[in-house]
């Protein structure tokens, strides 16, 4: 019994199944070597099933959809942070992380990318590390041997230790061309280097030359921008870089990176990067994920409304005073959620009429809402 | 990187559909054309399909209930 078999019956019942329900009957169906008449039978009774366990019209499924993620919310752990995989990385997580979620906040508190790469690079170690310590954030002070201030003659020396270069797989002729274009005053001998500040008539030299020091400290000789930590890690097979920041668009076009896996937990990164419809799946994969994380599972169709609510105008909007619940059309469903006041004054300003078509103004003015039987009306056939 | 943001696994199958097309999907939806979900005209997939703000976009997506489901956009 194949797919095609299935699928034609399923159409001749006109039974409009979607695609995983059709795979699940093929499969049932070849377990059980179903003679065709079983199968039409089957099918039918799969309709009715299916037709009865759909959502009825009418169902307030915006306010299941809240209960229903809300309720194991109350559950979360307040505050916790989590270590991804790796001892050195925090994440946060729980309900933390599930409000940033919906909220759609712009600066997440700990963004964080998961790079993978492509199939002949994933097993080559080498490869890898030599790829993190591009992304990672490496200064000066990583790679040096002996750092002196000479107070006395107002100048500091600076040895940079090799072996420290080749472990981290930098070369040296670019982190000198780095240090050069960095610094004006600055001599070169091989491994030698020695500074020496500007000095204006002013008299903090002394200041001066510590300040120099610092800078001289945290210069930034290899990474990518807004990424600092990285932790490389082996799953499985493969090897993946996580990576404290987060910067999707400049860690994609990096040769050896797998462009189709490679994600960041920053919703608003993946907007830009590769438009909404991705968007809306980091937001079903983000909430989803860190429900479960805690221990608890939320059906994914109540996450999915949630996720296309945000999403549906193009842009990822937040989800409350700033966002869907902002922008509701009637004034008294605004007024009476957040800045009731503000609302209402508002209003009057301009002049708003509020129609009375959703829930909340209905309940408020004491008339029957419009949801579930609520939500049809009685038309009378004129007599002719 | 160009091109390759629409195999990356976030990204669905986006199909620009043509005016009868659309118009079919709006008669059969019985909704007006702006009902539809919105995308930005520069959004990153939008730029990448070449597709022009009054488009009507078919995406489909990978659904984890339904295996395939299918939904519409306009572009903006």
């Amino acid at each position: 019994m194949d797919i095609k078999k299935v699928t034609s019956v399923v159409k001749k019942k006109k039974a409009d199944f979607p695609e995983s329900l059709i795979h699940e009957i093929t499969d049932a169906s070849e377990r059980h070597e179903l003679k065709a008449k079983e199968l039409e039978l089957l099918v039918d009774e799969i309709k009715k099933e299916y037709e009865r366990a759909g959502v009825e019209n009418g169902e307030a499924v915006g306010t299941v959809a809240a209960q229903s993620v809300g309720e194991p919310g109350t559950q979360m752990t307040m505050r916790t942070f989590h270590y991804a995989g790796v001892a050195e990385l925090n994440v946060t997580l729980g309900l933390p992380r599930l409000i940033e979620i919906v909220d759609a906040r712009k600066k997440i508190s700990t963004p964080t990318m998961t790079i993978y790469f492509e199939e002949n690079y994933g097993t080559d170690e080498e490869f890898v590390r030599k790829i993190a310590n591009q992304i990672g954030k490496i200064v000066f002070n990583d790679v040096l041997k002996d750092f002196n201030v000479n107070y006395a003659d107002m100048s500091m020396t600076v040895e940079i230790d090799e072996e420290k270069v080749k472990e981290k797989r930098l070369e040296y002729d670019s982190i000198i061309a780095k240090i050069e274009k960095a610094f004006k005053k600055v001599v070169i001998n091989k491994n030698l280097l020695s500074f020496e500040p500007t000095i204006s008539e002013s008299k903090h030299a002394i200041r001066e030359l510590r300040l120099l020091a610092d800078k001289v400290h945290d210069l930034q000789i290899s990474g990518v921008k807004n990424i600092g930590k990285v932790v490389i890690s082996k799953e499985d097979v493969e090897w993946v870089i996580h990576t404290e920041g987060s910067n999707l668009g400049a860690v994609l076009k990096m040769e050896g990176v797998d462009k189709t896996r490679t994600t960041t937990n920053d919703i608003h990164e993946i907007e830009k990067i590769l438009g909404i419809e991705a968007a809306r799946n980091s937001i079903i994969h983000e909430a989803q994920s860190t429900m479960e994380e805690q221990g608890l599972t939320v059906d994914v169709r109540h996450i999915m409304l949630v996720a296309d609510m945000m999403t549906s105008d193009g842009t990822v909007k937040s989800i409350g005073r700033h966002g869907i619940s902002g922008e509701k059309a009637s004034v008294l469903a605004r007024a009476s959620f957040e800045e009731t006041g503000k609302h209402l004054l508002r209003a009057s300003i301009r002049g708003e009429i509020d129609y009375l078509t959703g829930i909340i103004e209905n309940i408020i003015i004491g008339q029957p809402i419009p949801l579930g039987t609520g939500s049809v009306g009685v038309i009378m056939k004129a007599r002719d | 990187m160009k091109k390759q943001i629409l195999k990356h696994k976030l990204v669905p199958d986006h199909a620009i559909l043509s005016k009868t097309e659309a118009n079919k999907v709006v008669k059969q939806l019985n909704v007006h054309q702006e009902q539809l979900p919105k995308i930005k005209a520069d959004d990153p997939v939008v730029k990448e399909i070449g597709a022009k703000s009054g488009d009507v976009l078919k995406i489909t997506r990978k659904s984890h209930t339904a295996g395939k489901f299918v939904i519409y956009r306009l572009v903006l």
